[in-house]
């Protein structure tokens, strides 16, 4: 019988995949965004599992919370590349030193 | 019996297609296997009764983020492939990282197998109405226990947007654009001329 512990591991699975991605991929900011997309769904994941085990509606509710965050991460991310590209001709992650930081 | 095979068939996609999703050469690919990922992840959340957010879940990602995806990257000139150098010599200390993350994972459920901690219980003001749907439930406690955070989710998406145009939009030089004030500011008399030219003779303009 499936239960709230085979969400959690198929949930971890995703999420360590994600970080993976962003290891793996750290140059291509566009892959790194979709690592982070991965790493979200996997916690909206486990919200939805944990919610429906304790038969608590809270996490449903929160995983809108997560899904609207991360639709506007998405959106700012992708707006800073394009301006980035526009100035640079490049998206490599490694370039990024204009600041010094 | 159909829930454990529709739920190793969901979870079996949804894993191959993140993996892909990390690993592909191309980003278009990797966009399309994320779209994947988000699908059969719903399906996980519509076999755990959240048919709401499953629904939300295509919709705002397949729909929305995945095409914003899509489009950045057909927009962006790049050389991918330049890009992936430094894929092999970063994958052992990515790998590593993960593996530690993972081990922790599995402690955690290992430790958990042993007795749960008691955390306390839910105080019932989530819980599920008997009888009601869960889209009924959802919106019943969203617009009551959390409006204000609802709001605040709004903000944040306006918030976003304004950011995103702001970001984004030029002013580009050289254009000729339309000018409304100055449209709706012509008069007939100076823009019409009446002239009697005489014959073999052009008018001047």
């Amino acid at each position: 019988m499936i239960g709230v512990e085979h969400y959690v591991v198929v949930s971890s699975i995703l999420f360590v995949l994600g970080v993976l991605g962003i290891f793996l991929n750290r140059k291509n900011v566009i892959v790194i965004l979709m690592a982070i997309e991965l790493i979200l769904l996997s916690v909206n994941l486990n919200l939805v599992a944990f919610s429906s085990f304790l038969g608590d509606l809270t996490g449903q509710v929160f995983a809108m919370f997560v899904l609207t965050v991360a639709a506007g991460e998405a959106a700012i991310g992708l707006a800073i590349l394009v301006i980035y590209f526009r100035r640079r001709g490049t998206i490599a992650v490694d370039d990024v030193n204009r600041m010094k930081g | 019996m159909i829930q454990v095979l529709t739920f190793y068939l969901f979870a079996g996609i949804m894993i191959a297609a993140g993996a892909f999703t990390i690993l592909a050469r191309n980003p278009v690919h990797s966009v399309l296997w994320l779209i994947v990922a988000f699908f059969n992840a719903a399906g996980l959340m519509v076999l755990a009764g959240a048919e709401f957010i499953a629904m939300l879940l295509v919709i705002v990602y397949v729909g929305a983020v995945a095409v914003l995806f899509l489009f950045v990257v057909m927009m962006l000139d790049i050389d991918f492939a330049e890009l992936r150098a430094g894929f092999i010599k970063n994958f052992p200390l990515g790998l590593a990282v993960a593996i530690v993350l993972l081990a922790e994972i599995v402690l955690g459920m290992g430790a958990y197998q042993a007795g749960a901690l008691q955390l306390g219980t839910p105080d019932g003001s989530g819980a599920t109405p008997a009888g009601a749907s869960n889209i009924e439930a959802i919106g019943a406690l969203l617009y009551s226990k959390y409006l204000f955070l609802f709001e605040a989710a709004g903000i944040i998406l306006l918030v976003a947007m304004v950011g995103a145009i702001v970001l984004t939009h030029r002013q580009r030089g050289g254009v000729r654009g339309q000018n409304i004030a100055q449209q709706i500011a012509r008069r007939p008399e100076e823009a019409v001329v009446n002239a009697q030219p005489e014959v073999g003779k052009g008018v001047s303009l």
